[in-house]
């Protein structure tokens, strides 16, 4: 496929890219025994001590490893949205069901976009299990349980992107694209959650956008995703600090006001957990 | 659709990054494959230098200075979230009638994000931030629910079209992140408002292309979009922008 010359002038390839990824899936594979045996809060604490252990640094470190990073975790989406919208009786029909189907549509385009983006570079698809190995045995039988798994993938996605604009500094082509993702992605973080707090429940206070660490009302199993979100620092400046409209800016909207990265290896621990082989 | 003119104010905004022309030859093939929405912006932010001329936005040193390189980037971020904060804060202040609880909260949410967004930029530009500008919110009917919620939409949806498109024009990986960590909450509240709009639009046709990309637009573009609103003088000669 010769779409896009451009991108072959642009990046260099990391030679070590699959040999990197492929050890990995052969550990994920081992973990997922094991992981059955931990309990479930311990679990991502667990998870992240093994992957370090077994990876090392797999975080990507060039425009071709950041688009394949994306590429994964597209993957895990847009798979994760068709078998939802397939599942009959799973998501309610109409405004429900509309918009789930909307989302899938963009994952699916991402991962054909970043496909064709990457040519003949692309990594293959992994296997997933959207259970994450039991955690989530519901998740295609119980709505509140899909839209949950939903929510964490698209919150996920957002800190992704964020974690690699560096790598992509001053790349017009490739950090335009990744930015226009990254804010779709958010797009569908607030929609998913309005949907969650229409359900009730214990998503009933859930906002749009993310306050403090972990507001999921999902459990501990989700602390991962959010760790660092109560950061209320920026560039050295205590948002606290700062005069709101009457005193200063509350501790709920300085972490609200501004969405934090996660870490490749962060991210790769959470998609870790729901890729099979 | 405005011709392609040249200025001397295109020009020096032309030139003012030396690796344009070599990343524009790359972005026209990009174009090429992205399809001819993306194509279209992009000729309209060439037409819209002639725009701000007319308007007398960015003539040069008669207006608030933005400064240049990742400062000026900055300041314009700045300008945007005061706006932004300016239209929040009065629309809290005016209710319309029949505002649910939940609305209320979440609009007083979104004003207090815009002024932690304002006050920060504030702050970390110091003695280079421009002073406050004024802006003219005269033509919004605060008092009128789909009114409000159009302006919202158009601000927001402005507002992530605005730091996508700058992104690639930043230098320090700082800025780049910081402005990251914005746009996605401008985008977790555009398509809220979106949502109340019309539930299901928060990422429809309008912002999201066939390739699942939203909308990215170069600084004069979102200036010359903005330019309504902005009462003060701007000087935004050495601000980059393509």
């Amino acid at each position: 496929m010769n779409l896009l010359n451009v991108f072959e002038q642009i990046n260099t390839v990391d030679p070590e890219f699959s040999d990197r990824i492929s050890p990995r899936r052969e550990a994920i594979k081992n973990l997922a025994s094991v992981s059955k045996k931990i309990t479930m809060a311990a679990l991502p604490f667990f998870v992240s001590e093994l992957f370090k252990k077994a990876y090392g640094a797999t975080a990507p470190t060039d425009v071709n490893g950041v688009l394949n990073y994306a590429l994964t975790l597209e993957y895990l989406e847009a798979e994760y949205y068709t078998m939802g919208v397939a599942k009959s009786g799973l998501i309610p029909s109409g405004k429900p069901l509309g918009a789930i189907t909307t989302i899938r549509d963009h994952e699916v385009a991402h991962v054909n976009f970043l496909k064709q983006v990457l040519g003949n570079k692309a990594v293959s698809k992994p296997t997933f299990d959207f259970t994450a190995g039991g955690t989530f045995g519901n998740v295609f039988s119980n709505y509140d349980t899909f839209l949950a798994v939903a929510q964490a993938f698209e919150d996920t996605g957002v800190r992704a992107y964020k974690g690699q604009a560096g790598i992509l500094l001053g790349n017009r082509v490739v950090l335009t694209a990744a930015l226009q993702i990254h804010s779709v992605e958010a797009r569908h973080a607030s929609h998913i959650r309005q949907m969650r707090r229409a359900r009730g429940g214990a998503a009933a206070d859930q906002k749009p956008w993310i306050t403090g660490a972990n507001d999921t009302g999902i459990g501990a199993v989700v602390n991962p995703i959010y760790a660092g979100e109560d950061n209320v620092k920026q560039a050295g400046v205590d948002i606290t600090s700062l005069s709101g409209s009457m005193g200063k800016i509350s501790a709920s909207a300085a972490t609200q006001s501004f969405d934090e990265p996660l870490s490749a290896e962060a991210v790769l621990n959470i998609a870790g957990l729901f890729i099979k082989a | 659709m405005e011709k392609i003119t040249t200025s001397q104010n295109q020009d020096s905004l032309l030139t003012s990054n030396g690796e344009h022309e070599k990343k524009d030859l790359r972005r026209r093939d990009f174009l090429k494959f992205a399809g001819a929405s993306a194509a279209s912006l992009a000729i309209l932010g060439i037409s819209s230098c002639k725009k701000d001329r007319d308007d007398g936005m960015d003539n040069g040193g008669k207006g608030l200075y933005f400064g240049s390189g990742d400062i000026a980037i900055l300041n314009y971020a700045y300008a945007l979230e005061q706006l932004e904060a300016a239209f929040y804060i009065q629309l809290v202040n005016n209710p319309y009638s029949g505002m649910t609880d939940m609305e209320k909260a979440f609009f007083t949410d979104i004003r207090d994000h815009e002024i932690a967004h304002r006050e920060f930029f504030k702050i970390a530009l110091g003695g280079k931030a421009i002073s406050s500008l004024e802006f003219n919110l005269s033509g919004v009917n605060f008092s009128s629910r789909a009114n409000v919620l159009a302006t919202a939409k158009t601000f927001e949806d402005l507002g992530v079209s605005a730091y996508n498109g700058a992104g690639w024009l930043i230098k320090d990986p700082n800025y780049l992140l910081l402005a990251g960590k914005i746009v996605s909450v401008e985008a977790r509240h555009a398509a809220w408002i979106r949502d109340m709009i019309d539930n299901g639009s928060f990422a429809n046709q309008e912002v999201v292309d066939s390739n699942g990309l939203d909308v990215a637009k170069s600084p004069s573009v979102v200036l010359s979009a903005a330019a309504p609103f902005i009462k003060s003088k701007i000087d935004v000669s050495d601000l980059p922008t393509y």
